[in-house]
């Protein structure tokens, strides 16, 4: 079980915002979850190399060059839900 | 049932260019196939007819003119809707994407179509691909053809019930913990997982990178084959695509095949009738002269908890993206810019979404990441050695996908645990980056149940070749 505060700190993390029952919720839940992780714990591991990635690649290097790729900026522009000039708008920040 | 159904990508591949039937005939059928069923089974999210028959109509015209034509010519394929088909809807059964249209062709979609498949629609999936039976979409379950009151599995169900139900004659889906492998066990089709870097992922919607893959759904193992054959490959687009070309293996012979059985993987918890099924087609596989051995894994229990602990840290870095500013739905309500983050996740994302979300960032923030991210990691390290050491005895590892029989829906939706441990089996296989294959051995009542074969990295022509010879066995 995790405390309201905990749950409330990591919404806040997350940029999540949560009504009172989903803290409520979450304080158990994911208190359950992170209980069934302890099981981890029973495995001594301090001289275990941690693995990053399943396949072993080198760095991979290429040109700095660009491709065509999409039509055009307004394509993905267009997705988004306030436009202006061809920037992003934004609300203000404080 | 229409005569399409039954045959292979072959057998369709010689007809047409015999002209026994033409594209065009198969694309409707396909379609006319879809508006009867998918009704009550929910597998598509969005179908595209019309773009099946545009490239039905290619295809017919190439015959027509003595052209070549595509190893996957007019054969209809059902896209997991968190995979891009350019200008066609792309949700990942997420309301924040439910307007999203693709701005461009995945690299997997972009070879179907230069192998003249025909693209008849995208298909339903847990939100973000996160779950085991599609009850995490936002638009509804997908139902399991041979029992609508139980799931399809997930995360890629509705491309496992499309092509059980013939409204998809192939499908991708994406594997992240087991997503294909599992909704293939349930609904009796055969599924892949390929290696890691086996195929592209550029144009996947991203859940967890380093465990993510996409993967061809079929009605028989050989059909699964061609399309592995079309998709995978380098990709300059994915940095952590390997550089490798496929050729399939016409001579596997089980007489010349060692089979390891983990005791791990016939635990306490199994269900006793899917064990039945298992052991009884090891015996065939025994008969038909492979050679049998019990292994270990011993590091298996701890698969699943290390799996969540890295599944969810990538999960809440990758998922940072859906924040109301450049795509996607957004909360505009607020009067600051933290409240369009903060109204548009809450507003838009599903509850398992934002549980995982909050699991990773948990277990990423400061003070917890050495007990959790990295000690997850060195798990990690301790499951491939596992399976090193097994690959030293044997050149395949088979099992249950799954402990379990289809469940009904909801039966374990309360519960995030209960329907973590659906994916016991599947999760290590992707936490080393093995090939893995579902195949259907047969059924409990009307229930399918699914072997799972896991290989060395790039044995998938090996798999593909057990799987074709065990399929006779049936």
């Amino acid at each position: 079980m995790l405390s309201k505060e905990e749950v409330q700190h990591i919404a806040k993390l997350a940029r999540i915002e949560l009504s009172d029952t989903e803290v409520e919720k979450f304080q158990k839940e994911l208190g359950d979850v992170l209980e069934y992780f302890e099981i981890l714990g029973e495995l001594d591991t301090a001289t275990v190399q941690p693995m990053t990635h399943s396949v072993a690649l080198a760095n991979i290097k290429r040109q700095d060059a660009t491709e065509p790729n999409l039509d055009s900026a307004e394509t993905l522009l267009e997705m988004a839900p306030e436009t202006q000039n061809g920037y992003l708008k934004v609300k203000s920040i404080l | 049932m229409e005569r399409f159904f039954q045959f292979s990508i072959r057998q369709i591949h010689d007809k047409l260019l015999q002209k026994e039937f033409s594209a065009r005939e198969i694309a409707q059928a396909y379609i006319r196939r879809a508006k009867e069923r998918d009704g009550g089974l929910n597998a598509f999210l969005t179908q595209t007819p019309e773009l099946a028959l545009e490239q039905a109509k290619k295809v017919d015209e190439k015959i027509a003119a003595g052209q070549d034509i595509g190893q996957l010519a007019g054969i209809p394929i059902a896209i997991k809707d968190s995979i891009f088909v350019r200008d066609v809807r792309c949700t990942a059964a997420s309301r924040i994407l439910e307007n999203y249209i693709a701005p461009y062709d995945a690299t997997v979609v972009k070879k179907l179509r230069d192998a003249d498949a025909m693209l008849v629609g995208k298909t339903n999936t847990d939100e973000f691909n996160m779950g085991a039976s599609t009850e995490n979409s936002a638009f509804g379950v997908t139902k399991n053809p041979h029992d609508p009151t139980r799931v399809a599995g997930g995360s890629s169900g509705g491309s496992a019930a499309a092509v059980a139900s013939s409204q998809a004659h192939v499908a991708l889906g994406a594997d992240t913990g087991g997503s294909i492998r599992l909704p293939a066990a349930f609904c009796g089709v055969v599924g892949m997982k390929p290696t890691y870097g086996a195929v592209s992922r550029h144009g996947l919607i991203a859940m967890a990178s380093s465990l993510d893959q996409i993967g061809p759904l079929a009605k028989r193992a050989e059909d699964a084959e061609l399309v592995f054959q079309a998709i995978s490959g380098h990709d300059n687009f994915d940095a952590t695509s390997l550089r490798y070309q496929y050729t399939p293996n016409e001579h596997v012979e089980l007489e010349n095949i060692r089979i390891g059985i983990p005791e791990e993987y016939f635990a306490e918890g199994i269900d006793p009738a899917v064990e039945k099924r298992i052991r009884q087609t090891i015996e065939k596989l025994a008969a038909a002269g492979a050679s049998i051995r019990q292994v270990s894994l011993p590091h298996t229990k701890y698969a699943l908890g290390a799996y969540y602990i890295l599944n969810t840290s990538e999960v809440s870095s990758n998922l940072a993206r859906y924040d109301g500013i450049r795509y996607g739905e957004s909360a505009q309500g607020g009067n600051n810019l933290l409240s369009v983050y903060t109204e548009s996740r809450k507003e838009f994302l599903g509850k398992e979404v934002k549980r995982r979300i909050m699991l990773g960032t948990y277990a990423l923030s400061a003070g917890y990441y050495d007990a959790y991210y990295i000690k997850a990691q060195k798990i990690r390290t301790l499951l491939k050695r596992d399976f090193d050491t097994v690959f030293g005895q044997v050149d395949c590892v088979v099992g249950p996908v799954t402990p379990f029989l289809p469940f009904k829906i909801s039966e374990r939706v309360a519960d995030p645990l209960a329907m973590y441990l659906v994916d016991l089996y599947t999760v290590p296989v992707n936490l080393v980056g093995l090939p893995a294959l579902s195949l259907p051995v047969g059924n409990v009542g009307d229930l399918p149940v699914g072997m799972h074969f896991v290989g060395k990295p790039l044995s998938e022509s090996l798999l593909f070749g057990i799987a074709k010879a065990t399929e006779k066995l049936l």
